[in-house]
């Protein structure tokens, strides 16, 4: 029906390809991530977390724009650097912030914390304590989808770190031999802990490693919305068709230390700001300015609505209720 | 044609009992699929599954990659998004390698993400010593996983206990091992038609007595009966529990029966130290029937060695008929 357009469509992908509503509501989850880890950071210094977490802040756009193409009932399987996953997947801050509070109106009331932070009614199967503790099961609910004729997809978020576990070689093969649809994500933020990934692992780019099980690899400025949308949406694409597995690299980077542990001594003050210059959202918002689907007021008034967002879950989750200690051994099994 | 027992019940072997409790389930349920190392075409390495791929298709009974960690975490994610996977490992001694995906991910995915999510897996595991094939196929592990809060841990001793507990660990929403004998798969007796289920945690007097109590499963049990047997012609008068389930495990009918004899030996192939004795014992010595006591608690196990090779040494290695029997005389006679 449509004319053959009289100029190629130069504009980046994630503009032209989603509508504007869209694109505002991947910035404003950006926005939330942020905000919610800075709160969450900030709850954690004053006490109010307990235990450890990995914030993920300059990842952003890896977690956003991976799930751009996800419904509901698209699966994913995060890490244990997953807030971002979470939040860019669909989930309420408040909820998570009372998980992070080890509050029963939390995601896992109470039980998981952090590190086991999921919401199987948006299709988030959950962050894992494991490296490498996702990736089979990736496969697992991709076979699920396929044996029981459902169109849904399986994204599987790892790091850099995974990349040489021994369950990344079994998933990364077995989606291939049975042509399931899961979509690996590698976020190489360049440290497994403080063990850079150029040291520890025997490929330039981990995205070589798809070769091995004969499916497609591409490496992406993982700062870059559009090239992660892009570089996701064909391979969401791939394994929707049935043609089976892809594995996608975002070259990205962690602001914070990987724990509440780090001190930063395996990297140094230039390399954190030079990689904070290249802050994901900040570099989205323009590009959404640039193309005329927001202006500087809107983006302020998205960036602000994150922070009453964040209060408003901080509030909900001090205000919510603590598991009862005789419940210790419930959710262990199943309630007959 | 199946052979008819005395009492007119259909006679079939431990293998073939658990072939038709497989068969029967997928017939009723399609969400049932069989997982393993080469238990497609050749059958399974002991024939259990023996053809089931020309019945249900390859589709449904799938051969695994000799990928143990990868293939039960598939096994995990499958079920954990619809399916109820039958995963066999070939040799209980390779769970050792899937170790992560049972204890990490499966065991505790519904407590981590506080009963929001089921992994209904059935994991099967060929278990046990007495086939000459040494140290790293002749293991006894389940007590391992009797540690592990969030599995269930099954050990059937008959055809008839075989097929109902498989059928019993389907129908349960939480991950289930079942630890087949391998000296058991030929050993004949009646099977029930059609589907039934055999009750998860319910221990089973098989020889009612009154002097001792000798608590055995698999194939410790035939052992313990017919060392019984011989005992009962000195006129000592064993009662014999078959143990059935590991966890949950049965404390009431352990308990009744020790206040009962005042008498207990615990009888298990697995190692004796930190072993199902050791559960057993203190489990005893922290009730009521410890009162009722009249000898100290016999442990029989196995010897604090890998499973040799040499036929003499690895007869040696686990409790006998002789060896039950022995043990037997001394506690009954009040000699320990």
């Amino acid at each position: 029906m449509s004319a053959p357009a009289a100029t190629p469509d130069n504009r980046p992908f994630a503009i032209r390809t989603y509508a504007p509503d869209q694109l505002r509501e991947a910035l404003r989850r950006m926005y939330l991530i942020r905000r919610f880890e800075e709160g969450a950071e900030d709850s954690y210094m004053r006490g109010l977390i307990h235990g450890t977490m990995h914030l993920s802040i300059g990842q952003e756009a890896s977690a956003m724009a991976t799930c751009m193409d996800l419904t509901d009932d698209d699966k994913i399987t995060s890490t244990h650097r997953g807030h971002g996953h979470c939040i860019a997947k669909g989930a309420d801050v408040g909820r998570m912030f009372a998980e992070f509070f080890g509050k029963e109106t939390g995601y896992c009331h109470g039980r998981g914390g952090s590190m086991h932070i999921a919401d199987v009614k948006t299709g988030n199967l959950g962050a894992n304590g494991i490296v490498g503790g996702g990736l089979p099961i990736a496969v697992g609910a991709a076979l699920s989808a396929k044996r029981l004729g459902r169109r849904d997809v399986t994204v599987c978020f790892f790091g850099d770190g995974a990349n040489n576990e021994g369950a990344f070689h079994e998933a990364l093969n077995m989606a291939a031999v049975w042509k399931l649809p899961v979509v690996f994500v590698c976020e190489n933020n360049r440290y497994g802990m403080s063990t850079p990934a150029a040291y520890a692992t025997s490929v330039r780019n981990i995205a070589e490693r798809a070769a091995s099980y004969s499916m497609p690899g591409v490496t992406v400025d993982g700062n870059d919305f559009s090239a992660v949308a892009e570089a996701v949406h064909l391979a969401i694409a791939r394994a929707r068709a049935g043609e089976g597995p892809s594995l996608v690299e975002n070259l990205t980077y962690r602001w914070r230390g990987h724990s509440k542990s780090d001190r930063n001594r395996y990297r140094t003050k230039e390399e954190i700001e030079e990689w904070m210059a290249r802050d994901p959202i900040a570099r989205f918002r323009a590009e959404l300015i640039a193309h005329g689907v927001l202006d500087e007021a809107g983006a302020d008034a998205i960036a602000e609505a994150a922070v009453s967002a964040v209060e408003a879950g901080i509030a909900f989750a001090k205000n919510s209720p603590a598991p009862a200690v005789t419940e210790v051994t419930r959710y262990v099994y199943a309630e007959s | 044609m199946n052979a008819m027992s005395d009492a007119g019940l259909r006679v079939l072997s431990y293998s073939e009992a658990i072939r038709e409790a497989m068969a029967l389930a997928m017939e009723a349920d399609p969400s049932v699929i069989l997982m393993g190392e080469d238990i497609g075409v050749y059958g399974g390495a002991f024939q259990v599954t023996l053809d089931l791929v020309d019945r249900f298709g390859t589709d449904r009974v799938m051969d695994t990659p000799i990928s143990e960690l990868g293939g039960a975490g598939v096994a995990v994610g499958a079920a954990l998004t619809g399916l109820k996977p039958i995963f066999e490992f070939q040799f209980s001694d390779f769970a050792m390698l899937a170790m992560e995906q049972i204890v990490n991910q499966a065991a505790k995915l519904r407590y981590m993400l506080g009963g929001e999510a089921s992994v209904p897996v059935v994991f099967r595991l060929p278990s046990g010593s007495g086939t000459g094939a040494a140290a790293q196929h002749s293991q006894s592990i389940e007590a391992w996983f009797g540690h592990v809060p969030g599995l269930k841990v099954l050990q059937p001793a008959t055809p008839e206990d075989a097929k109902g507990m498989l059928l019993a660990a389907l129908a349960d929403p939480d991950p289930v091992m079942i630890f087949e004998h391998k000296l058991l798969y030929k050993m004949k007796g009646p099977v029930p038609e059609g589907s039934y289920l055999t009750p998860i945690g319910k221990a089973l007097v098989r020889r009612a007595g009154t002097d001792l109590t000798i608590v055995a499963g698999s194939i410790m049990l035939h052992r313990a009966l017919e060392a019984a047997e011989k005992l009962a012609a000195e006129g000592i008068s064993a009662e014999v529990i078959d143990l059935r389930s590991i966890r949950p495990i049965d404390h009431e009918t352990i308990l009744a029966s020790v206040r009962k004899t005042g008498r207990l030996m615990v009888v298990y192939e697995g190692v004796k130290a930190f072993g199902v004795g050791a559960e057993i014992s203190a489990m005893v010595a922290e009730s009521d029937a410890f009162d009722y006591l009249d000898a100290p608690i016999l442990r029989l196990g196995a010897a604090d060695a890998p499973v040799p090779y040499n036929p003499d040494l690895e007869r040696a290695a686990v409790p006998q008929v002789d060896t039950i029997e022995v043990a037997a005389r001394r506690l009954a006679r009040r000699e320990v």
